[in-house]
C-alpha cells in the first residue's frame, strides 16, 4: 500500500457533506464510510471528524437528531439541510473545476512546452 | 443560529445538556469501534485502547467540539467570570488593596475630568456655541474693553454677525422689609440674549425700544431670583424698586440658563447709553469699559469676521468720528467665547489633568506589580491547567478577566471617590472658576470612568497575564522552580523604577507650588492685615444722586461706627486692596507731562493709619484736608521713585483723573500696597481725600481695627451704619486676613490638588517598593539562608536588600528628575518667586523620596536579616 496522503485543507467538510447526503448517518458510520470510500488512501483523522461535524451543524449545513440504531442504542444521526445541499453542490463543482485545471497543467508539463 | 440561541447556551442547564450529548456521542463512537475491533478478533482491552488511540485525546476532541459550536467565547466568559469572582474572594486582602489602589486612581481622574470637561471640552451651553465670539479693542497688542460708540459703529457697519451686544456690571440695590440688599446684575444692550441664543421663558426679551437713552425702566430676572420673589408667573408686568426707581419686570430667564460671562448675575436691564452726542469724547459712551459679545451668521467663519472688522477698523468714515484713544488703529481682537472663558484657567486645568493621569499611572503600575506577584504564586495552578489542555490564549483571557473584574471593582469604588472628590473640588475651587456650576458627576463623566477603567483593566492585566501564560509545563509544576523568576523580577523592577520616576514628577510639581505660595505669603502686602474688619457699603436711592449727600453719609456713618465698643479707627476707601476691586485705575499726570496709570484711592482721614500703611515721607492725609482746603495727594513709593528718582516729591503737583481741575499737591509718600494680588508688581497709587475727589464713588469700603475677634463685631458695625440710613446695602463683610487668603485662592487650590496627588503618589510608590522587595526576599529565602549559613552577618544581608531597593529608587529618581524638569514648565504661570528648576525643591523631594523608600526597604530587609538558615534550608 502506498503512503497515505494528508487530506487537503477544507476537503474534509466536503467529504462529510457527501457522505451525509446519502442519508441520515451517525458519526462512527461516517468515519467508517470515509475510511472505505477513500480506500485508506487518504488519512482521515478521526479526531477532527467530530469538531468538523459540530462546526457544520453550527453553521446550519447539517442537522442532527437522536435516534435508535439497529442495535437499539441511541445515537446522534446527522442529515443534510437545504443549505448543506447547496453548499455540497457548489463545493463539489468548484472542486471539479480545480482538479480539472490542475490536471490540465500537469498534462501540459508532461507533454513538454509547446 | 441566532445570537439569542447562542446566549441561551449560556444557561447552565442547556450547557449541561450539551456536555452530556457530546459525551454520549463520543462514547457511542468508541463503543462501536471497540465492538468492531473485537469482532475482527482483537482482545477487548486491546480493542478499547486501539479505538481511543484512533479517535485521539477524548478531552481534546471535546474541547475542539465546544470551540466549533461557536458559543465558546460566551461560555468561557461566563466560566472565567465565575472563576475570577472565586479567586478574588479567596484572597480578600489582595483584592482590597488592588481595588482600593485603583479606586484612588480612577476616582481622582474621574473627579478631575468632571471638573475639566465642562470648562475645556464641552461646548458652552448655548445653541451653536461655536459661533459666539468676543470682540476687544486693542492697544499695543494688549486687549481692552470697547467703548459704546465703537460698538455702535461695528454694529452698524459689519455684516458678519447676526447679533452684537455690549454689557457691563450692574449692581442695583433693593430696599425690602428686612434688610437692604444688593444684587449682581448686568446692564446689556438689547441683543445680549440673542447673541447667546437664549430667550426668556416667561415674558419677552429686550427690544431696541427698551435700550435707548432715558428709556423705560425694565428688567429681566434669573430663574433663581424669580423663585425668591415667589415664583409667580404673573410677575411679568409687576414693578420692583431698584436703586430707588421702579422697574417693570418684562421677562424671566429659563431655569437652566448658564450666564457664563457673569455667572452670579441675577437680573438684567437695558444699557440705555446716549447714542447722540458722539463728539463728546469725555462722556461715558467713549469709556473703554464694555465687554462685547457677538454671534456669527451661519456660514461665516471667525477669520472672515476678523478680516471684516479689521477692515472697518482701518477705514474710518465721517458718520462715526473717533477720538485718538479709540481710533481702532491697533486693530480689533475677535476670539471665540469658549477660548475667552477658559483663557485664564486652561494651563492650570491641563496641569491637573496631566497630574491626575500620572497618579492613575502609578496606581496602575502598583496593581500590575500586585498581579504579577500573585501570578508568581499561582504558577503551579497555571501549569496544571495548561497540562490539562488549556491553550495559552485561553489562560491569558482568564487572567485578563480577573484583572478586568478587579478594575471594575476599583472603578465602582472610584465613582464613590469621584463623588467626594468633586464635592471637595467645588468647595475648594477659587472664585471666578468658569462654569463651576456645571461641575458634576454626569453621563459624560461615567463614560470617562468606564473608559479608563476598561483601559486600566487591560493594561494592568496584560503584562502579568503574558508572564503567567509563559509557564514551562514541567518546571512550573515543580514548586521550587526559579526559572521564570528572572524575567518577572526584571519587569517588577522596571515598574518600580517608573513608579518612582512618576512620583518624582508629582512631588516636584507640588513642591514648586508649595514654595511659590510660601514666597507669596512672605510678600508684604504693604499693610497690616491682622485684626482688620472690612465691609462694603453701597449708596442706594435718589437721595444720594448728590455727591454732597454721599459725603455727609460717610461722615455720619464714621461717627456712628466710632461709637461701637471695641472698634478702633474706622475709615472709608473707594478701593480695598486684595478685595477684587478693580475699577479704580486712572491716569496720573505730572507737571512735566509724564503720565502713569495709577490706583486711585479716595479715602477718609485716618485710612493709612488704620490699614497700617507706612509713611515714607511728608505727612498723611488728615481731617484738615477738607473739600475747601487745597487739594492734597499722597503717592506710593514706587510712583515716587519712578517720577522723582533721587528727588523729593513733596510739594510737586499732579493731576489724578481729569486734567481740567486744580492740581493736587503731593503732601506725602506712603509704602507700596498690593492691590490685585500679592504677585502684583504694579503698585503705583495716588491717595486723595474722598472730599476732594472729582466724584463721589458709588460704593465705599469700610476698614476698622478691632482688638480681638473682628468678625464678631460685624453685626454691631452694620447696625451702626444702618442707624444713619437703613436703606444702604452692606456687602462683602470679611476680615482682611480672609481677603488676603482668598486673593491667592487659585494658587492655593492648585497647590492643594497637587499636594494631594503627590501624597498619593508617594504612598503608592512606597508600597510599590515595599511590595517588590518583600516579594523578592520571600523568593530568595533560600539564597539568603545559604548566605547566612556561609557566614554573612545580619548587617551584610540588610545592606544587600536595602542596596537593591535603593538602587531602584535611585534609578527612578534620576529618570524622574528629567520628567519633572520638563513638567514644571507647564506650571510656570502658577509659580511665583521660584524657578521651575529650584534646587531646594528638587533636593527636598529627592531627600523625601529617599527617606520614604529607605523605610519601605528596611522592613523586608529586616525580615531577610532575621532568616534562620537552618529553617529555610530545610524547608526546600
Amino acid at each position: 500500500m502506498a503512503a497515505k496522503s494528508d487530506l487537503p485543507q477544507g476537503t474534509l467538510d466536503l467529504l462529510i457533506l457527501k457522505v451525509v447526503a446519502l442519508g441520515p448517518v451517525h458519526g462512527y458510520a461516517i468515519a467508517q464510510r470515509l475510511q472505505q470510500v477513500t480506500r485508506d488512501v487518504v488519512q482521515v483523522p478521526q479526531g477532527s471528524l467530530y469538531p468538523a461535524l459540530h462546526r457544520l451543524e453550527n453553521r446550519g449545513l447539517l442537522a442532527a437528531d437522536w435516534k435508535d440504531t439497529e442495535t437499539g442504542r441511541e445515537a446522534k444521526f446527522y442529515r443534510l439541510t437545504r443549505k448543506g445541499r447547496v453548499q455540497l453542490e457548489t463545493g463539489a463543482a468548484s472542486w471539479q473545476r480545480l482538479t480539472e485545471a490542475v490536471g490540465l497543467i500537469l498534462q501540459l508539463s508532461a507533454g513538454g512546452a509547446q | 443560529m441566532t445570537w439569542w440561541h447562542r446566549a441561551r447556551t449560556l444557561a447552565p442547564r442547556r450547557r449541561k445538556q450539551m456536555e452530556e450529548q457530546l459525551d454520549k456521542e463520543l462514547r457511542f463512537h468508541l463503543d462501536r469501534h471497540t465492538a468492531d475491533l473485537i469482532a475482527q478478533g482483537r482482545h477487548p482491552e486491546e480493542a478499547r485502547r486501539q479505538a481511543r488511540l484512533t479517535l485521539g485525546g477524548e478531552e481534546q476532541v471535546k474541547e475542539e467540539c465546544r470551540d466549533a459550536r461557536g458559543t465558546r467565547w460566551l461560555e468561557d466568559l461566563w466560566q472565567d467570570f465565575r472563576y475570577a469572582v472565586r479567586t478574588l474572594r479567596q484572597r480578600p486582602g489582595f483584592t482590597a488593596v488592588g481595588a482600593l489602589t485603583l479606586a484612588l486612581g480612577i476616582g481622582a481622574s474621574t473627579a478631575i475630568f468632571s471638573a475639566v470637561n465642562p470648562i475645556l471640552f464641552e461646548p458652552l451651553p448655548y445653541p451653536h456655541a461655536g459661533r459666539i465670539m468676543m470682540i476687544w479693542d486693542s492697544f499695543e497688542g494688549v486687549r481692552c474693553d470697547v467703548t459704546f460708540h465703537t460698538y455702535r459703529e461695528l454694529a452698524a457697519r459689519s455684516r458678519s454677525f447676526e447679533a452684537m451686544a455690549v454689557m457691563e456690571v450692574w449692581r442695583p440695590a433693593m430696599t425690602s422689609a428686612t434688610q437692604p440688599e444688593r444684587f449682581d446684575g448686568q446692564s446689556v444692550s438689547a441683543s445680549y440674549f440673542r447673541a447667546l441664543g437664549v430667550a426668556p421663558v416667561l415674558g419677552r426679551d429686550f427690544q431696541q425700544t427698551d435700550d435707548r437713552f432715558k428709556g423705560p425702566h425694565v428688567a429681566i430676572l434669573s430663574d433663581a431670583l424669580w423663585r425668591r420673589f415667589g415664583g409667580d408667573s404673573a410677575i411679568v408686568g409687576r414693578q420692583i424698586t431698584l436703586d430707588g426707581d421702579l422697574y417693570t419686570v418684562i421677562g424671566v430667564m429659563p431655569r437652566g440658563f448658564d450666564n457664563v460671562l457673569a455667572p452670579s448675575a441675577e437680573l438684567w436691564a437695558p444699557l440705555q447709553y446716549d447714542a447722540g452726542n458722539i463728539t463728546d469724547y469725555e462722556s461715558q459712551e467713549w469709556g473703554h469699559h464694555l465687554h462685547m459679545v457677538a454671534r456669527l451668521r451661519p456660514g461665516v467663519g471667525a477669520d472672515q469676521a476678523r478680516r471684516e472688522l479689521n477692515g472697518i477698523a482701518l477705514a474710518k468714515i465721517a458718520e462715526f468720528p473717533r477720538p485718538p484713544f479709540a481710533s481702532l488703529q491697533h486693530g480689533l481682537m475677535v476670539n471665540s467665547m469658549q477660548g475667552e472663558i477658559t483663557r485664564g484657567v486652561k494651563p492650570v486645568l491641563l496641569a491637573f489633568l496631566g497630574a491626575v493621569l500620572l497618579v492613575l499611572l502609578i496606581a496602575s503600575v502598583n496593581v500590575t506589580n500586585l498581579l504579577l506577584a500573585r501570578g508568581a504564586q499561582r504558577r503551579g495552578e497555571f501549569a496544571m491547567r495548561a497540562a490539562l489542555g488549556a491553550a495559552r490564549p485561553r489562560l491569558i483571557r482568564q487572567l485578563l478577566t480577573e484583572s478586568l473584574l478587579l478594575t471594575a471593582l476599583g472603578g465602582a469604588l472610584g465613582i464613590v471617590v469621584a463623588e467626594f472628590g468633586v464635592e471637595a473640588l467645588v468647595a475648594l475651587s477659587p472664585t471666578g472658576l468658569p462654569r463651576a456650576g456645571a461641575i458634576a458627576v454626569n453621563g459624560a463623566v461615567f463614560a470617562f470612568a468606564l473608559g479608563i477603567t476598561t483601559l486600566v483593566g487591560l493594561l494592568v492585566g496584560l503584562v502579568p497575564a503574558l508572564h503567567a501564560a509563559r509557564v514551562d509545563l514541567v518546571t512550573g509544576i515543580q514548586q521550587g522552580s526559579r526559572r521564570t523568576a528572572g524575567g518577572r523580577q526584571l519587569t517588577h523592577r522596571t515598574l518600580v523604577v517608573s513608579e518612582v520616576a512618576l512620583a518624582i514628577v508629582l512631588l516636584v510639581s507640588a513642591g514648586l507650588l508649595l514654595r511659590s505660595l510660601e514666597r507669596l505669603f512672605a510678600v508684604a502686602p504693604g499693610f497690616d492685615a491682622a485684626h482688620l474688619l472690612t465691609m462694603q457699603v453701597q449708596y442706594n436711592g435718589h437721595r444720594y444722586d448728590d455727591d454732597s449727600a454721599r459725603r455727609r453719609f460717610l461722615a455720619q456713618a464714621l461717627d456712628a461706627v466710632r461709637r461701637v465698643p471695641g472698634v478702633a479707627a474706622p475709615a472709608f476707601t473707594s478701593m480695598l486692596p486684595l478685595s477684587g476691586d478693580q475699577y479704580g485705575v486712572y491716569g496720573a499726570q505730572f507737571e512735566d507731562g509724564n503720565g502713569y496709570d495709577v490706583f486711585r484711592y479716595a479715602t477718609t482721614p485716618g485710612y493709612c493709619e488704620t490699614m497700617g500703611i507706612a509713611l515714607r515721607r511728608g505727612r498723611l492725609l488728615d481731617e484738615h484736608d477738607t473739600a475747601g482746603a487745597p487739594p492734597a495727594v499722597m503717592i506710593s513709593e514706587s510712583l515716587a521713585k519712578r517720577q522723582f528718582p533721587g528727588q523729593d516729591p513733596i510739594g510737586r503737583r499732579v493731576h489724578v483723573g481729569p486734567t481740567n481741575r486744580p492740581w493736587y499737591t503731593i503732601v506725602g509718600v506712603v509704602g507700596d500696597v498690593k492691590q490685585g494680588s500679592l504677585a502684583d508688581r504694579q503698585t503705583d497709587a495716588a491717595y486723595i481725600p474722598a472730599t476732594q475727589s472729582w466724584f463721589a464713588d458709588d460704593a465705599m469700603s469700610l476698614v476698622a481695627r478691632a482688638r480681638d475677634d473682628v468678625t464678631a463685631l460685624a453685626p454691631a458695625i452694620k447696625r451702626a451704619i444702618w442707624s444713619v440710613d437703613n436703606d444702604q446695602p452692606i456687602v462683602r463683610v470679611a476680615s482682611m486676613d480672609a481677603l488676603l487668603a482668598a486673593s491667592e485662592s487659585r494658587r492655593r487650590f492648585a497647590m492643594v490638588v497637587f499636594e494631594a496627588f503627590a501624597l498619593v503618589a508617594l504612598v503608592l510608590a512606597a508600597t510599590g517598593i515595599y511590595g517588590v522587595l518583600s516579594g523578592n526576599v520571600t523568593e530568595r529565602m533560600r539564597e539568603i539562608g545559604v548566605r547566612a549559613a556561609l557566614g554573612a552577618s545580619r548587617g551584610d544581608i540588610l545592606t544587600l536588600v536595602v542596596r537593591q531597593g535603593m538602587t531602584l529608587t535611585g534609578l527612578g529618581v534620576a529618570i524622574g528628575l528629567f520628567g519633572a524638569a520638563a513638567a514644571s514648565r507647564a506650571l510656570i504661570t502658577l509659580l511665583f518667586g521660584v524657578s521651575p528648576l529650584d534646587p531646594v525643591t528638587y533636593l527636598g523631594v529627592i531627600a523625601l523620596l529617599a527617606g520614604v523608600s529607605a523605610i519601605a526597604c528596611w522592613v523586608p530587609a529586616w525580615r531577610a536579616a532575621r532568616v534562620d538558615p537552618s529553617i529555610t534550608l530545610r524547608a526546600e
